[in-house]
């Protein structure tokens, strides 16, 4: 579904990402950890498409597509969703309008009719449970003055509504209580199929304790510098990164 | 017929335009409004045309406007069909229509009963019943320093008295349309507006002004409302000129206490701009509201100066005007708050935002605050700013093309203004039109 080779990608002069190789199939979820400043979120973001950052080397293939030769809604046409880290608030354009003209957008690439108002209302419901998210909150200006629990379950919603093959998830636990935290796996889990694969970008254990990754890998300087599976992400929570620093440092200076 | 001469054209042609509309009076010109007149022509003669060296007209250069001729006395046989060719979708209501400045009877329509709303041209009122005129004429609007509101008061000859008899709620909306017919010659008009609301009262008004044609249009209006004790005024301004009309706009507006006076100016499309919106409380629990949306493209310029004048105490004021800049156009923003040394219990907020689409477009914003009392809730607040680019990739991550993304985060920025405009067939009309103008940027 997803293959990543040699990725290179910076940011101005910075160089982030240095080589990031990784193979994803459908229906796996693939748990991607890694110390602060690793290049966790650029590969969450390159990925999304996110112009800030600048492919210097390397190529992502989606479905047998060139993936970064597509323009950022062209991808989430294709099927890739991006979980944010900060969900950005847009007054006055409320959650409802704003899904129903993605979702239309990205039927009609697929030469899809628009859902009329019942159809969409009727999946707006269905998706809403997933996340115990409340209709109210969705009348109102997208994530604007959403706590901080609510933006992600928001952003879980979007995902539902948009059904994508491939979901990234950006550091989705952070700033989330645990019942947040519980609600917001429970709703990806209940997304979780044989054609429906996710990325989930995460700095602690905590959230793969309820979305059980089939693959752990650690990002390390812009590479993948080990991966597993999820005993993985148990030795780095009772270890922490310093061992796996260490070994890749001490064979940067070998 | 664009004709260009040296750079005082108007002014000489204007003065020649007075001295012939003298020599007509007949012995009339003992009368009070005539002497007004004479007196603002000479204010006229004397402050010319503002250069941009004059503090209130540093960003608004009139220099392009005065090299050139207008007629101000076009014969214009714009008839019904015409009219199809610009609707108003679901227009209804009291609707009075001015071609050139001059009352078209014919197409217009006033449906209120007149017990609760009398509606004359200014020409028949200047006619027939002076004396109405004479208790307001030059008594609001500043025709000492200002040479358009001068030039108006000179000239005009024609435009709408309004007056709502007390106690009387009048529910259609008095809808007046200014049409510049412009298809054959540039032409001028200087429409002058007296609407005088009984006490108690409410009612409904707007104007919406409308250029037809591709020659010049001057406009040159003024608005005077007086505004009864406890009476309630909803006070709309909609232009869609075309860019090659100058429109230059003073709205005087005197409230007694206890009035609520509310105001939305949106102006669509316009070569050059210029709206004085100019609001004085003279009473106690007053209200004011003022709202302002601007969407200008290419090479248009918009120039929003409003004063809010605080005498009395315990009164409220709230301003929020909003604009859209694409291209190479500019905005002005200059909002005077006085609250005067009586005015204790003052609230005035003033708000100012901007998006700026281009790097060509300019917005220039001056919020002026001058306070007297000690005891008194004032703030201002201004932003000129360029669209998010993270909220626009956080749409594109959802599906929504970029160009998409854009016109939903302006059209949902234009929003809160929009919403303000409580006649059905305005509201339809602007936002309508702004979907237009963002289609094609």
């Amino acid at each position: 579904m997803l293959t990543i080779s040699n990725l290179h990608a910076r940011i101005e002069e910075k160089e982030i990402l240095r080589g990031i190789n990784l193979e994803i199939k459908p229906g796996e979820v693939h748990a991607i950890m890694g110390p602060n400043g690793s290049g966790k979120s650029t590969l969450a973001s390159v990925l999304a498409g996110r112009e800030d950052y600048e492919v210097t080397d390397g190529s992502v293939t989606f479905n047998g597509k060139d993936l970064l030769d597509l323009a950022p809604e062209k991808r989430a046409a294709e099927g890739i969703f991006l979980a944010f880290q900060y969900p950005v608030e847009i007054p006055g354009v409320t959650t409802i309008n704003f899904l129903k003209t993605a979702l239309n957008e990205i039927r009609k690439y697929h030469g899809q009719e628009p859902l009329d108002a019942a159809q969409f209302l009727k999946r707006m419901r269905e998706k809403a449970k997933l996340v115990k998210i409340d209709d109210a909150l969705l009348k109102r200006s997208l994530n604007e003055g959403f706590s901080g629990g609510e933006k992600k379950r928001n952003e879980i919603f979007q995902m539902a509504m948009l059904e994508p093959s491939l979901g990234i998830l950006d550091e989705t636990d952070s700033g989330l209580d645990i019942d947040a935290l519980r609600i917001v796996a429970e709703g990806v889990n209940q997304l979780r199929n044989e054609n429906r694969s996710f990325i989930v970008v995460t700095h602690y254990q905590r959230l793969l304790d309820y979305i059980v990754p089939d693959f752990v890998h650690v990002l390390y300087k812009g590479r993948i510098v080990k991966s597993g599976t999820k005993e993985l992400a148990l030795e780095l929570e009772e270890k922490g990164y310093d061992w796996i620093k260490n070994e890749v440092d001490a064979l940067e200076v070998a | 017929m664009n004709s260009i001469e040296n750079k005082d054209s108007l002014k000489a042609h204007l003065i020649a335009d007075f001295q012939l509309s003298q020599a007509i009076l007949n012995g009339k010109s003992t009368m009070p409004i005539h002497q007004v007149r004479s007196e603002a022509m000479k204010n006229f003669d004397k402050l010319g045309f503002p250069t941009i060296r004059h503090e209130e007209w540093k960003y608004s250069n009139v220099s392009n406007l005065i090299k050139q001729t207008f007629d101000f006395h076009t014969k214009t046989d714009f008839n019904k069909s015409d009219l199809e060719q610009i609707p108003l979708p679901h227009l209804n209501g009291n609707v009075l229509y001015f071609i050139n400045g001059v009352y078209n009877a014919e197409i217009s329509e006033i449906s209120t009963p007149e017990d609760k709303l009398k509606v004359i041209p200014f020409s028949e009122a200047l006619a027939q019943q002076p004396e109405l005129i004479e208790g307001y004429f030059g008594k609001y609007a500043n025709y000492q320093t200002d040479a358009f509101t001068a030039l108006n008061t000179a000239l005009s000859n024609d435009g709408v008295v309004v007056q709502v008899a007390d106690n009387k709620v009048v529910e259609e909306p008095i809808i007046i349309r200014f049409i510049s017919d412009a298809r054959v010659a540039n032409v001028g008009s200087q429409p002058r507006n007296l609407i005088i609301v009984g006490k108690n009262s409410q009612v409904k008004i707007a104007e919406a002004y409308r250029t037809v044609g591709d020659e010049a249009a001057f406009v040159n209006t003024v608005t005077e409302i007086i505004v009864g004790e406890s009476a309630m005024v909803d006070y709309y301004k909609v232009q869609n000129e075309s860019d090659k009309s100058y429109h230059i706009g003073t709205t005087q507006v005197y409230q007694k206490g206890r009035s609520y006076f509310y105001a939305a100016t949106a102006t669509l499309n316009g070569g050059f701009v210029r709206n004085n919106l100019n609001v004085v409380l003279d009473g106690e629990h007053i209200e004011s509201h003022l709202y302002g949306l601007y969407v200008p493209n290419g090479k248009q310029h918009i120039d929003n100066h409003t004063l809010v004048d605080h005498q009395k105490p315990n009164c409220e004021s709230n301003e929020l005007y909003k604009g859209i800049l694409m291209d190479k156009s500019t905005g002005v923003f200059n909002g005077k708050i006085f609250v005067r040394e009586d005015a204790q219990k003052t609230n005035a907020y003033q708000n100012c935002r901007n998006v700026v689409t281009s790097d060509e477009a300019t917005m220039n914003t001056k919020p002026q605050l001058e306070i007297w009392a000690d005891d008194v809730k004032c703030s201002h607040g201004t932003t000129t700013g360029q669209l998010n680019d993270e909220a626009i990739f956080y749409m594109q991550s959802r599906g929504i093309p970029k160009k998409e993304a854009i016109r939903l985060q302006l059209l949902a920025f234009a929003q809160d203004v929009v919403t303000q405009i409580k006649i059905d067939s305005i509201r339809e009309y602007i936002e309508a039109l702004i979907l237009e103008k963002l289609e094609a940027a």
